[in-house]
């Protein structure tokens, strides 16, 4: 009889139509990939443009990692974390004008080891304000939205301005390094190089965290900490210091995005932080505040749209991240990948 | 007998302008099986959740295994030798089975003698080791939440509602595992409504009305007395839901 | 009769009413009592903040809700009547329309901003506002054609509120009557009956409700109220006011352009100033506006000068500078938060 094998295929479509909704946000990439292609005439224009994209969109995820795992876990809502990507850009910068011979030598080698210094040295640096600024500035007001939205806000304008202190209130201009200037030409597209080390960094960085929150116990502990900060107490774990310790690691990779932005743009000022602040909000709410996968997808699909769009329609590259935030909110309103809390 | 493992001396909590527990003085001695009875929302789950400092009393004292634990931080309590399943279950969905057992092993590592003994009470547990804990079946992450606390040995063990909403099946699985931990010689702490399963376990009862213990004794004395249960808890030997 | 007009809702405090009242007859008598154009811009400028930082406290202190879009909502008044005149040329029907149409356009925002963010979370909201604000910033600034972009716009409006016309050949008390000073009453009655409306909102039962829901959301839902439905509709009301103030801002200078109208440092100026007034009293806008525009005004030239005095020294100079008075109102705004949350209105009520 046909009855049997008639009624297991509906069954096998319904089950996998089930699986693969976890798996739609990520399946939104090649999309938004693939209508690039359809929508840009020139194919070397949109490899150029794909490849930018998803520089920018790696950039953004580190600077945004920090503050949707902050928020997953405490329930902390930070406004000024767009300060510490401020002063990484600041702290970076200058220390590869400091180490100006090795910047400028025409050595892949001697340039890595120069940007390797910056990044190192901003991570610190802002690891470290990062520590001070949960301590003065987050903890009296734990559990407080509308304070931590005020305070942290105030934060952010005191940074900016001791960052304009510090530094002098003018835009600094930044040559990167010799060996990563220019671009390399492949299928007739240009695409720079220094792009591909961002691209590169974006994502050893985005699977480095996936194996930390994956496969470590204080991965676990924060993963669930998230879902259930209670419950891990309850089980001996101190939420307190691993959220300290993620604080500043989330400040530390914000300040390393800093940087990296800072050397993308050729361009550093005080209010950086504040302007990508913008994007990072919009990737964070659209992945899923909390979940670090969507924020990854999420900055991807930000940076692949705005480079699009930027090349079709240019007076409406940024409102294109607002339709886009929209639209998503309008398909899941939670995010795309929706932090689940027991509470 | 020795001193209990775990004494409550006129704890009082509130959560925001309600004064939940009024009082609550409460023995809980080793080794035995303490059923914490009452009906809804006389400060059951209250008193656990104090206990585990989720809730922080504004006056009397807590003492587990002889220190003074009032004011201490939820995970220094949990590390004094508490394992505790909440009232929610408290399961990490987005975690395996097995990695919610990890977590719960505070030595980081999962004894196998441990782990098969928990297979066989809870069988699902060895089937969906390696699956998320957030597909489990509710049954299933009860067992689980459970079988966390089981993982190691504890000095006491708090249990809120262990068979709330669970079917008839399960609530055997679940009775017959909690007997099980109870003869290896565990002190349990157990909030129960099930009076057929709190009967079955319970060697000792305390009964809470209006935030406040209102009879303590023996359980066979309150088993034997449906009178009794009428006046304390509003329900009969045929009781619970 | 005082109390109708304030809606039941007294100051509560003896100082505090005598500096409502002193504030009330300094901005009536303003032109009579500080003669010169720059005090009467202050005074026109006192005014329009206090409407506009007293309908953000309907959000902020009255809804618990957090948003950075208030000046662009500010803003959406401001260019409404600035693009009405421009090109619809100089008539009070044009005028009347860009009013309109600034109210509407900023009424019709909110709500699809509300709908969005507050359905889910009312923490989405002040994120969402914050980049749609910005984004609109950077779109008035990119559409030159139209806005004028950053130069903003200079536009003729009816000649009867403008210094050219007289209505009086001589002065009164030694103040020129002229269109100026039909101008400035314009821009105060439009103010004060503004407050006054906003007065009423929050003690009418809509208030009250929305005061249950910042105290305690879940639980107003519970009793019945929908939640969504009454910070969607605070949000529109305030937005709408923002943008009536930003109109009288307007029909004030001539004048419109991202920096006066658009900033985010006004959007920083309005949350500092209900901070220090005392959030969810509309009485500590009025304080709070016109204490910090009054500051704005004079602080900046003390700090030049404790600049000079300290000159020579390291470090010291560069934070007095007056291009750094930001650094000190965010520490203030921040210190303000922590030890002062219930801001200057709120220790005079403790205090009496």
């Amino acid at each position: 009889m046909s009855l049997a094998p008639d009624h297991a295929p509906t069954m096998a479509r319904k089950g996998l139509a089930e699986r693969l909704a976890p798996w739609a946000p990520v399946l939104l990439v090649p999309v938004m990939v693939l209508l690039g292609y359809l929508a840009i005439p020139a194919t070397s224009s949109w490899l150029t443009l794909t490849v930018s994209g998803l520089a920018m969109g790696m950039m953004i995820f580190i600077m945004a990692s920090g503050m949707t795992l902050v928020f997953g876990l405490m329930d902390v809502i930070n406004f000024g974390h767009g300060a510490f990507v401020s002063i990484g850009a600041f702290v970076g910068v200058s220390v590869l004008i400091w180490l100006g011979g090795m910047a400028g030598a025409p050595s892949l080698v001697l340039n890595l080891l120069a940007m390797g210094a910056a990044a190192i040295a901003a991570m610190v640096v802002t690891g470290g304000v990062g520590w001070a600024f949960e301590k003065v500035i987050v903890k009296p007001v734990y559990g407080a939205h509308l304070k931590q939205i005020l305070v942290t806000m105030g934060g952010l304008i005191v940074i900016e301005q001791l960052i304009v202190v510090i530094w002098g209130p003018e835009e600094i201009f930044i040559r990167r390094p010799e060996t990563l200037q220019g671009g390399l030409t492949f299928a007739g597209a240009a695409i720079e190089k220094y792009r591909l080390l961002a691209v590169g960094v974006g994502l050893v960085l985005f699977l480095a965290m996936r194996f930390v929150l994956r496969r470590t116990k204080i991965g676990l502990i924060v993963r669930a900490g998230v879902e259930n900060g209670e419950m891990v107490e309850a089980l001996g774990y101190r939420l307190r210091l691993v959220f300290v310790g993620v604080f500043i690691a989330g400040s530390a990779l914000a300040g390393l995005g800093g940087v990296m932005w800072g050397m993308y743009q050729e361009l550093i000022t005080a209010h950086m932080g504040q302007e990508v602040m913008i994007l990072i909000f919009i990737v964070v709410i659209i992945g899923g505040l909390g979940s670090v996968e969507g924020c990854f997808i999420g900055a991807l699909l930000v940076g692949l749209l705005q480079n699009y769009i930027a090349f079709l329609e240019p007076k409406v590259a940024l409102i294109s991240n607002i339709g886009l935030m929209v639209a998503i909110l309008m398909w899941r309103p939670m995010g795309m990948i929706p932090v689940v809390k027991a509470k | 007998m020795s001193d209990p493992i775990l004494r409550l001396e006129g704890v009082q909590t509130d959560i925001a302008q309600y004064h939940i527990l009024q009082g609550v003085d409460l023995d809980v001695p080793r080794g035995k099986v303490t059923m914490l009875l009452g009906r809804n929302g006389v400060g059951k789950t209250t008193t656990l959740r104090t206990i585990m400092g989720h809730w922080r009393a504004k006056a009397g004292r807590i003492t587990f295994d002889g220190a003074d634990i009032t004011a201490r931080p939820t995970p220094a309590i949990a590390r004094s030798g508490i394992g505790f399943v909440p009232e929610n279950m408290g399961i990490f969905g987005d975690l395996t089975v097995e990695e919610n057992m990890v977590l719960a092993a505070v030595s980081g590592r999962i004894d196998p003698a441990r782990r098969d003994w928990i297979f066989e009470a809870f069988p699902p547990l060895r089937t969906f080791w390696k699956g998320p804990a957030g597909t489990l079946s509710g049954g299933q992450k009860q067992m689980l939440s459970i079988a966390r606390a089981m993982i190691e040995e504890r000095k006491l063990y708090l249990i809120d509602e262990p068979t709330k909403g669970l079917a008839p099946a399960i609530v055997t699985t679940m009775a017959r595992a909690l007997r099980e931990l109870k003869e290896a010689g565990a002190s349990i702490l157990l909030v129960e409504q099930n009076f057929a399963v709190a009967r079955a376990l319970g060697d000792l009862v305390a009964v809470m009305d209006d935030g406040r213990v209102i009879w303590t004794g023996e359980m066979a004395e309150l088993a034997g007395d449906a009178g009794l249960q009428e006046r304390l808890m509003g329900l009969s030997m045929e009781g619970g839901h | 009769m005082i109390a109708t007009l304030l809606s039941g809702d007294a100051p509560r405090s003896r100082v505090l009413s005598v500096l409502l009242l002193v504030v009330l007859v300094c901005l009536a008598l303003a032109p009579f009592l500080f003669p010169g154009t720059r005090s009467l811009d202050t005074a026109a400028r006192i005014c329009v903040f206090i409407l506009l930082v007293a309908s953000y406290d309907l959000l902020l202190g009255y809804g618990g809700i957090v948003s950075f879009a208030h000046t662009m909502f500010f803003g959406m008044g401001a260019y409404g009547v600035a693009l009405s005149c421009e090109f619809l040329g100089r008539s009070w029907g044009a005028l009347a329309f860009g009013i309109g149409a600034g109210i509407v356009a900023a009424i019709a925002t909110a709500f699809l901003i509300g709908l969005f963010s507050l359905r889910v979370r009312a923490i989405f909201f002040a994120m969402i506002t914050l980049a749609v604000a910005s984004a609109v910033a950077v779109l008035v600034s990119q559409l030159s054609q139209i806005t004028g972009g950053e130069d903003g716009l200079n536009y003729q409006i009816p000649r009867a509120l403008t210094p050219a016309f007289k209505f009086m050949e001589e002065p009164v008390f030694g103040v020129r009557m002229n269109g100026k000073l039909l101008n400035y009453y314009v821009v105060f009655v439009g103010a004060l009956v503004g407050v006054l409306f906003l007065l009423r909102v929050v003690n009418s039962p809509f208030g009250r409700v929305l005061q249950a829901i910042r105290e305690n959301d879940f639980r107003a839902e519970a009793i019945g109220y929908r939640v969504v439905q009454y910070r969607v509709a605070a949000t529109c009301l305030s937005a709408a006011i923002a943008a009536f103030a930003g109109a009288l801002y307007a029909i004030w200078l001539r004048y419109v352009g991202p920096s006066t109208v658009l900033s985010m440092e006004i959007m920083l100026d309005i949350l500092l100033m209900v901070v220090i007034g005392g959030m969810g009293t509309i009485y500590g806008a009025v304080l709070g506006a016109t204490l910090f525009v009054v500051a704005q005004n004079y602080l900046q030239e003390l700090m030049g000068l404790a600049e000079g005095a300290f000159e020579g020294l390291p470090l010291l100079p560069a934070l007095l500078s007056p291009d750094r008075w930001l650094l000190w109102l965010g520490l203030l705004f921040i210190l303000s938060v922590y030890f002062f949350p219930t801001g200057i209105v709120g220790r005079l009520r403790d205090g009496r």
